[in-house]
């Protein structure tokens, strides 16, 4: 067993000489096979966390959002529709919900205006998430005008701020009590965003939301389930850009393989016909050519995994956010908990680390079978 | 030192710093599980159906409540505007349901 | 002791095809141990086949090797090379080095495989490299030798396994006249050592010299003389 072990450190000795040989050439390739699986595990790092989180936080969202579809487009909701809903059976409770976008044209920033269900203020008072404080530079106590949608300028008093630990779910948050939502936006008494329903037995949801089309033709259920499937498929591998890096990602290694892949120089045939010369077996080549794959794939496999970890959960992936901010103004601070994917990491393993080590090994085949003789003579 | 030794010793260190890593990450999520909770909680009592990631745009910022046509705003040849757009999958889930209803 | 012989030797290269060559054409001879033959002939005379055939290097077509009572020329490949890297230390004509690494590490590489001691082997190679009176070049790079020293680490790397045979092709090709006397007084040596030693070359400085015990003159194939 020692004499296995030292058999490797040997062979290993000699595959790192040989690659310190080309220096830069061996370095930049490093370089670069850790800057792709830094790439890839960031993105796998970010999503599976945000993918977690979402199902953790969502998981008491509204069992079905009932709204309503005119033109194609949805609409506000009429008020008499609630009692429609309530008749029917399994379901416990119907609210009109009330909630919007405001466009702030002093930073250029959107937000999210709603009236909860139970607003602890009094009219002309506001509850603002982090971010808007943030962005609108806004603290407790201050006071906000927004812009009514007949030109009048209304001021609110910021009674409360959500905390930074909320910015994943209240960031562009605005919370107002309705009578003021209905001055905001106009919005007619009879009239609601859309309405939610708790039902008594969540396994009736399917069968509830079809009875609400047969009695409301105009109407479209979401269930809860739904908006838990949205986020699973959130950063799905078919998003555009996803498909960009993958692509990317894809024919780097490509690239990268290539230059193994395609065959040996004269000078490393050369070489294994003076290992096998001196008495180095088949076996013996072949283990070095394992070792020089390895060293490289293993040593950036696990940098470019550690780095990922740092950039993700240290950084909130801060090299993602001009592709997340995108136009926005108002951009969360993702300080996302780690939920790593062990599965997901081994794979990223076989994935980069068995290529590569594959495609140095391959093409050696058959020098690695070369007849000693011909050294000799060489 | 052997050159095979400062790849050991690499090795070494960096598995350590995986572990580490996954350690950590073990720590915080137990660490921030009241945070999560509370989360949940506003999410309850505010009814919310979306994470706050996007803020460019209706359909990003609550796609699971946006209708089918809102990335086309104006037209149906209207582009998609917005970056976020490529980032996020059309709601499948409600499509497939819907199209049953319709 | 083990006594090399070579019964019915021969190698013809591309067998069977218009360019067919015969290196070695029924070649019979037995190689002393402890001793230092010279096989001597001009190129193409089959000397370095021969040497390659002895060493276990490669196969022959027709004819039986052995070495001491073990028949060499039946045995499966992986064997042979036991055989081969525990008994034949070899010096190329053109050295083969590995280029961008150490001597010190040249000379160490047979023994890489066999996964010894590290600190055994080291400690092994400086003192061949020390005995050949290069040990200062340890850490030099193999392309910066000169000839000499070249061909003083080659036959360090032919000593590391400490192989009772030693097989030299045209060891004193690149050499200029003193080199070439010290390479000669290296294999007087070796002999002292009671390595047997074979040496393939066309240099009257080789095979005129006075520790040689035996030469044999080959030609076209075949053995011509033996003068003792």
């Amino acid at each position: 067993m020692h004499s296995w072990i030292e058999k490797q450190r040997n062979i290993i000795d000699f595959t790192l000489s040989s690659l310190s040989r080309r220096k830069g050439k061996n370095i930049a390739l490093l370089l670069v096979y850790t800057l792709l699986v830094f790439l890839l595990a960031s993105v796998m790092f970010f999503t599976h966390a945000l993918k977690r989180e979402a199902a953790l936080t969502l998981r008491d969202a509204p069992e079905i959002v009932v709204q309503r579809i005119s033109e194609g487009r949805y609409e506000p909701i009429p008020r008499k529709y609630i009692a429609v809903l309530n008749k029917i059976k399994g379901v416990t409770s119907v609210r009109g919900r009330l909630w919007g976008y405001y466009y702030d044209s002093v930073v250029g920033a959107n937000y999210t205006i709603m009236v909860p269900e139970n607003f602890p203020y009094k009219s002309g008072d506001i509850t603002i998430g982090s971010g808007v404080s943030r962005v609108r530079l806004a603290v407790k106590d201050d006071m906000i005008p927004l812009r009514a949608y007949d030109g009048i300028s209304i001021i609110f008093h910021v009674r409360d701020v959500f905390s930074s630990e909320s910015e994943l779910v209240a960031s562009d948050l605005l919370l107002v009590s309705e009578p003021d939502y209905r001055r905001l936006f106009g919005t007619s008494k009879d009239l609601f965003t859309d309405i939610t329903l708790k039902v008594r037995n969540a396994k009736e949801i399917p069968t509830i939301a079809e009875k609400i089309v047969l009695l409301l033709p105009d109407a479209r259920p979401i269930t809860k389930r739904e908006i838990l499937r949205t986020y699973e498929s959130i950063f799905d591998w078919r998003s555009g850009i996803i498909v960009a890096i993958l692509t990317g990602a894809v024919l780097a290694f490509i690239i990268v393989s290539w230059d193994k892949a395609s065959g040996l120089s004269a000078d490393e045939k050369k070489e294994i016909g003076i290992l096998k010369a001196v008495g180095w077996e088949t076996s013996d080549i072949l283990l070095m050519k394992f070792w020089e794959g390895a060293v490289i794939s293993l040593s950036s496999f696990l940098a470019g995994v550690l780095l990922a970890y740092v950039h993700v959960f240290f950084t909130s992936a801060i090299l993602f956010e001009p592709v997340l901010k995108g136009w926005s103004v108002l951009y969360p601070e993702f300080r996302l908990v780690p939920f790593i994917d062990p599965y997901q990491v081994s794979t990223l393993f076989f994935l980069t680390v068995v290529p590569y080590t594959v495609a140095t090994i391959i093409p050696s085949w058959h020098a690695a079978t070369i007849d000693p003789d011909s050294v000799m003579r060489s | 030192m052997r050159k095979s030794s400062l790849f050991f010793v690499y090795l070494a260190v960096s598995s350590l710093l995986l572990e580490a890593a996954f350690t950590h990450a073990q720590y915080q999520q137990n660490r921030r599980s009241p945070e999560l909770r509370e989360n949940a909680r506003l999410v309850r009592t505010l009814e919310l159906t979306d994470l706050c990631l996007f803020t460019e745009a209706r359909y990003t910022r609550n796609p699971s409540v946006a209708d089918f046509y809102a990335p086309f705003q104006d037209h149906p040849c209207s582009l998609e505007h917005f970056p976020s757009g490529s980032l996020i999958m059309p709601n499948r889930g409600n499509a497939e349901n819907h199209a049953l209803m319709d | 002791m083990m006594m090399l012989e070579l019964k019915n030797i021969r190698k013809v290269f591309n067998q069977g095809k218009s360019y067919e060559l015969v290196a070695v054409d029924e070649v019979t001879v037995s190689l002393e141990a402890k001793k230092i033959t010279v096989l001597k002939g001009p190129s193409g005379s089959g000397k370095t086949t021969l040497l390659s055939l002895a060493g276990c290097m490669a196969r022959p077509t027709s004819g039986r090797i052995f070495l001491g009572d073990r028949e060499l020329s039946s045995l499966p490949e992986r064997f042979l090379t036991e055989i081969r890297r525990t008994h034949f230390g070899f010096i190329f004509q053109q050295f083969n080095l590995v280029k961008g690494i150490s001597t010190l590490e040249n000379v160490m590489l047979p023994a890489y495989p066999l996964g010894g001691p590290h600190s055994a082997l080291k400690k092994h190679a400086h003192e061949l490299l020390e005995l050949f009176g290069i040990g200062g070049r340890a850490s030099s790079k193999a392309e910066w030798l000169s000839g000499g020293e070249a061909q003083r680490t080659a036959t360090a790397r032919a000593l590391i396994n400490d192989p009772p045979v030693i097989i030299a092709d045209e060891p004193t090709a690149h050499l200029d006249t003193k080199l070439s006397r010290e390479f000669m007084d290296i294999v007087g040596r070796l002999k002292e050592q009671q390595k047997t030693v074979i040496i393939a070359s066309h240099d009257p400085l080789v095979y005129e010299a006075a520790v040689i015990d035996r030469v044999i003159t080959m030609r076209d194939g075949k053995i011509e003389g033996l003068d003792v």
